[in-house]
């Protein structure tokens, strides 16, 4: 039956050129729309997640309520023993230290007094231990000038603050920052190389060095502001971000001391609950679009085609055809017209995909005076669902167009058959 | 009604008659600079800063001169020894010994706590004369630890000011403030300020212990406890140079 059905669309192509045509356009779209969007998101949601907030973040209680502030007097002492207890809780999960810090960066002249000064954001993070953390917030194609720091003391500061402070690369630097336990806190860098990470407030004022420094800087022996974990290898899973800290909470539901560890997953920091959900609702979304889209013009096709298949109709109810196999037929032939748009559609829609997420649509220009992070160049994202997403409107639309317009078939009288078949 | 008129006359004449007896900010401050003005002053005090966490005590020797001139050498404890700070008008240098660097303290970051206590480099700073930034009134008289005390308001008249409003209680016999409150603009209280064991140091009155309490800051705040001073001593020009920083 079908393949006699599939000889007769391939035969009278004003039957499925057409058709096929609209759906392998919806369907390339439905596919590249849902790669772009979800790399999009995707990448936005991982960007943040590398630099900020981790898949997980792991602070005090008093440190995650007051984290706008960067508490570092509210961080965790004795980090050693609890990454130990992480990973052995979360042997899937990589977990980093981090200490985030502000702070005044002082430039002296040659008899040691200020020459110049500028703001820091600063953020220690292993840099001297392995390439991992720089690998992750993906430092290598920031680096403007210099090299990583190779030793300790060496920092990266951000291209802006350098040349505005009119420092060479080398130069000796103090970090006046307030420490752990509310002391003053100068410690002297070297800056090692410059960043420009394409976003105006890390531009104006970036401080990276290694946490053993910063450590050592701001009296933090064995603490951290916080600890981020990241799913190894994989982009954030909302579901299980939320069961991991649900796990790990639940061991320190009973202790009520607010330097208590707590564990919170990306949804829940930075307002980032709005994109995830967006992030996760988004395919759903796009899916529905080009299914009512595409049905509404594939509903008006299979009426032009129904008004000029009006007379084969007639002739097969007249010679005696059920109305239900002519309208069972109908919506076996849109299927075969919906799945051949459909692997059209994916073929062409992942071809450009793969283009989008090799080369990336550079947004730099726009970003510049960006206050919030977003990668510069965002990439189209291939998953599972990108194979198999845009067959879902695809058929559903061409069998919901179909069917819609074949109720005509249903209306036709026996009794007129031959009058109309006479005209 | 004749009896409500009557009973309101009454407590405007009171009111009145009372505020009369009040002397006037003016002479309340005049009298507290009279008595704790001296030409110089060296003075070695310890400071606790309690956090959330843990309890310093640093210890300090200061050398003032006037209102506009400071230098301060910490004592103890180990991590902060050998700092210095240098105060001339209205810049302020710091010294760290384990950096070697003399570094000037500006902007933004004047607003930031000294050593880590509740105090802040501007209030550490400010050095105008009370009358020159505020007009005072007196507004009542209260007891603070069984002593009678005026409550004077002070009201920023310039703009460029910490503390848009001041409440200060002054002892009405020894003219040493014994309690003060500092609000921002809004009416929001920003500091507390305790005076306690006044003593008669050289013929005036002064408060040797404080405590300082960041009302916006969780903790106990900041102690201050004099534990030497000296008044209108001589103190060598060369405190007040840049280089007795290092």
């Amino acid at each position: 039956m079908l393949k006699f059905l599939f000889k007769g669309l391939i035969r009278d192509k004003s039957r499925s050129l057409l058709p096929i045509l609209v759906v392998a356009l919806g369907v390339m779209m439905t596919v590249l729309l849902q790669s772009i969007l979800g790399g999009f998101l995707g990448e936005s949601i991982e960007t943040t997640a590398n630099f900020t907030t981790g898949h997980l973040k792991v602070m005090t209680r008093a440190y995650s309520d007051n984290s706008s502030q960067i508490p570092n007097d509210l961080a965790m002492v004795g980090v050693d023993t609890l990454k130990k207890s992480l990973q052995k809780q979360f042997p899937g999960i990589t977990w980093a230290e981090r200490i985030q810090f502000g702070g005044l960066i002082d430039a002296p002249d040659s008899n040691g007094h200020t020459r110049s000064q500028g703001n820091v954001l600063g953020m220690g993070i292993s840099l001297l231990k392995s390439d991992e953390e720089i690998n992750r917030i993906d430092l290598r194609p920031r680096l403007v000038s210099g090299k990583f720091p190779s030793k300790p003391g060496e920092i990266l500061l951000s291209d802006d603050l350098f040349h505005k402070m009119n420092l060479k690369l080398g130069d000796k630097v103090t970090l006046l920052s307030s420490g752990m336990y509310g002391d003053m806190a100068m410690y002297n860098f070297y800056v090692s190389g410059t960043l420009r990470f394409g976003i105006n407030v890390l531009d104006r004022g970036m401080m990276i060095a290694d946490i053993a420094d910063v450590r050592q800087a701001l009296n933090m022996e064995n603490a951290a502001g916080e600890i981020l974990g990241f799913f190894t290898g994989e982009r954030y899973d909302n579901k299980l971000a939320k069961s991991a800290a649900k796990t790990f909470n639940a061991r320190f539901a009973g202790n009520k001391d607010k330097f208590a560890p707590v564990m919170l997953p990306l949804a829940e920091m930075n307002d980032m609950g709005f994109m995830v959900a967006y992030s996760e609702s988004i395919q759903t979304f796009i899916v529905m679009i080009f299914i009512i889209a595409m049905a509404l013009v594939l509903w008006n096709a299979g009426l032009i085609g129904g008004l000029r298949r009006y007379g084969e109709f007639g002739l097969r109810l007249a010679i005696g055809e059920n109305k239900h196999e002519i309208y069972k037929t109908l919506i076996a032939e849109s299927f075969l017209v919906g799945a051949v748009g459909s692997v059209i559609g994916v073929i062409v829609g992942l071809l450009l995909s793969w283009y989008f997420q090799v080369v990336g649509i550079n947004f730099g220009d726009s970003l510049k005076d960006s206050t919030f992070l977003m990668p510069s160049i965002m990439r189209a994202h291939i998953n599972l669902t990108t194979f198999y997403i845009g067959f879902v409107p695809g058929i559903f639309s061409t069998v919901i167009g179909s069917m819609l317009a074949g109720i005509g078939i249903y209306k036709r009288q026996t009794a007129n058959l031959f009058k109309e078949l006479e005209g | 009604m004749k009896s409500i008129k009557i009973s309101m006359m009454f407590l405007l004449v009171s009111t009145i008659l009372c505020a009369q007896n009040y002397p006037s900010g003016k002479t309340i401050l005049d009298k507290v600079d009279n008595n704790m003005s001296a030409k110089t002053r060296v003075l070695t005090a310890s400071m606790e800063v309690g956090t959330e966490r843990t309890k310093r005590t640093m210890v300090s020797k200061t050398y003032g001169e006037g209102d506009h001139k400071g230098y301060t050498e910490y004592l103890a404890p180990a991590r902060e020894k050998g700092t210095k700070m240098l105060k001339l008008e209205n810049q302020l240098w710091i010294y760290s010994p384990a950096t070697d660097r003399t570094i000037q303290i500006s902007g933004h970051m004047l607003r930031q706590s000294v050593m880590g206590s509740d105090m802040s480099y501007e209030d550490m700073m400010n050095d105008k004369p009370l009358l020159e930034q505020y007009k005072a009134l007196v507004t009542g008289s209260e007891m603070i630890d069984g002593r009678k005390c005026w409550v004077v308001t002070l009201t920023a008249i310039i703009a460029d000011v910490n503390y848009f409003t001041r409440k200060m209680w002054v002892d009405t016999e020894r003219y040493v403030p014994l309690k003060e409150e500092l609000f921002a603009k809004s009416g929001k209280l920003l500091k507390r300020i305790t005076f306690t064991n006044v003593q008669k140091v050289e013929g005036r009155w002064y408060p040797m212990s404080f405590l300082y309490k960041d009302m916006l800051k969780e903790g106990p705040g900041t102690k201050m406890t004099i534990q030497e001073i000296k008044l209108d001593t001589p103190i060598p020009e060369s405190y007040f140079n840049l280089g007795k920083l290092k």
